[in-house]
């Protein structure tokens, strides 16, 4: 593997002094990150400490629920969207998400992927049916998909699903995709399937995954924050905060001493 | 282990599972007494003329019920189509949009009310506001009458099912950046597809029995019509009227048309079952 020069890494997303309530409850504490672009970036840390919580201001998907809320800011290629005025759907276009459970949707595996695309562009058939391969190509599911496009998508293993779920989000191009836990309901091999696939996206995507699972986020991830109580307490490359973490609560908790 | 206990728990067991025979049987055997009843009485009515003839008049021989057939069929279909779209799309609303918003839980109080209230009030309304404004029964009336009835049944059944659509579906839409009326539509309708069927067809075996607010409405009509600005026929009134006459053939009518009725409802009521068992994922 080589590494590209690495003086300025470019940022897709800064997030500034972010703050995030669940009504009264803070489920985030002043929060500072940058999620470089063409990278993975993981968020490791033990249940409740925040991580989804953080992944779901991304997208603005807290934005469903009245009660929930954050402040300061959190600019996506210089555009602050926490501000009232952004377009929500059209952030989610941009910045895609991809689920703990595989949620297909109940039509064919073929009118899965188009759902999205059709969204925002007026492809014609043949140029969505290429979108359509290219796809479930991307996210390997291709040699097993392609004789069954017209069934429907509940029709697919979990680890399918899962694949199809990631092929969905792919296909509309966002320039972000993230992940939130999304091994957690999946077998061992469906697991090492997702893996190489998350490596295969950052050629293209900015990738964010939230994991349990501290191997794989050494596996997958150039840069892993480490996530407790709400609270932002180590972010860094991810062999360094794995070798050598700089603060002891890190390090109790990638040994197995905590969490 | 307490052997003691054990045994009083078994005892409990079987006198738990005595008493819902018991109450299980009971219940069945008026049923099964209902239906024979019906079922002996209806199908000696049973010949082809019933499809073919109206209804006598007093003091005539034979008959059928060929304009009441086609008036509570044309009665019930245009009020399945009334109340199938304003239903979907108001518990569409309750279930995807209103939440927790004013409107909606006044919406959603209203139609407890609705569900709950007597039929023939629903049809006195109508009389109040339609009837007895134009001075005539109509069939249109009729329509409104039973559209009033099915809509809160189809409305509830469809917010209960787009309620039971798992969040997770909701949100994995959303992340594509879906607008809410295609998340609805095109996601979580679909989903629960099954379901609002089978509430639109219980709506229809509901409101394919309603006598009362026909009474007011739709009143009856001896003759063959398919004029929905005039009374109209339909089997509920006729089963009421015949029933209480004292004419032979026309008692045999009633018994007939209730055996009619009755067949038509239990199919909607097996089909409904059907559907939402085969279509329901999982």
């Amino acid at each position: 593997m080589t590494e590209s020069p690495e003086q300025t890494p470019k940022s897709a997303i800064q997030i500034r002094n972010l703050n995030f309530f669940y009504g009264k409850f803070q489920g985030l504490r002043n929060i500072n990150l940058d999620i470089v672009e063409h990278k993975v970036t993981a968020f490791i840390g033990p249940s409740g400490c925040g991580k989804s919580t953080l992944l779901r201001t991304l997208n603005r998907m807290y934005s469903l629920y009245p009660g929930q809320r954050a402040d300061g800011e959190i600019n996506f290629y210089g555009q602050n969207i926490l501000d009232p005025k952004q377009d929500l759907n059209l952030l989610r276009a941009r910045i895609g998400m991809v689920f703990q459970k595989p949620t297909p949707f109940p039509m064919s595996i073929y009118d899965n992927i188009a759902f999205g695309v059709r969204l925002y562009e007026n492809l014609p058939k043949g140029a969505m049916d290429e979108r359509v391969e290219w796809a479930l190509t991307k996210t390997a599911l291709w040699n097993e998909a392609k004789d069954k496009l017209n069934q429907s998508g509940l029709a697919l293993s979990g680890g399918q699903q899962q694949r199809l779920c990631i092929a969905r989000s792919v296909a509309v191009k966002p320039s972000v995709i993230l992940l939130d836990e999304p091994t957690s309901a999946l077998d061992p091999i469906s697991t090492a399937k997702i893996e190489e696939l998350v490596h295969e996206l950052k050629s293209e995507y900015t990738v964010a995954i939230v994991t349990h699972n501290m191997q794989q986020a050494a596996r997958v991830s150039d840069h892993t924050a480490y996530m407790y109580l709400g609270e932002m307490m180590e972010y860094g490359k991810t062999d360094q905060l794995f070798i050598k973490p700089k603060k002891k609560e890190t390090e109790d908790y990638i040994t197995g001493r905590f969490g | 282990m307490n052997q003691n206990l054990y045994r009083k728990r078994i005892m409990i067991n079987r006198i738990g599972i005595s008493l819902s025979m018991l109450a299980m049987t009971l219940g069945l055997f008026v049923l099964l007494w209902i239906l024979s009843v019906l079922f002996i009485n209806g199908f000696k009515a049973l010949d082809l003329n019933m499809f073919f003839q109206s209804t006598p008049a007093p003091g005539t021989e034979g008959g059928g019920l060929a304009n009441a057939i086609v008036g509570s069929l044309m009665l019930v279909g245009f009020a399945t189509l009334v109340s199938t779209p304003v239903g979907i799309l108001a518990g569409i609303y309750l279930a995807e949009y209103g939440d927790t918003s004013k409107t909606a839980e006044v919406t959603r109080f209203m139609t407890d009310i609705m569900l709950s209230a007597p039929s023939i009030v629903l049809g006195l309304f109508v009389y109040a506001i339609l009837v007895a404004q134009v001075k005539h029964f109509s069939g249109w009336a009729g329509t409104i009458a039973l559209s009033l009835i099915a809509i809160p049944v189809v409305l509830r059944t469809t917010e209960n099912m787009l309620r039971l659509v798992p969040g997770s579906l909701r949100e994995a839409a959303f992340a594509l950046g879906a607008p809410r009326w295609k998340v609805a539509t095109m996601v979580t309708l679909r989903a629960a597809k099954a379901g609002v069927v089978t509430g639109v067809l219980l709506a229809l075996a509901r409101i394919s029995g309603e006598t009362a607010p026909l009474l007011f409405t739709a009143l009856n009509n001896q003759f063959f019509s398919l004029d929905m600005n005039g009374p109209m026929s339909n089997l509920p009134v006729v089963i009421f009227q015949f029933a209480l006459s004292p004419y032979d053939n026309w008692v045999r009518l009633a018994w007939g048309g209730a055996l009619l009725i009755t067949l038509t409802v239990l199919v909607l009521n097996i089909l409904a079952r059907v559907y939402f068992r085969d279509k329901t994922p999982g």
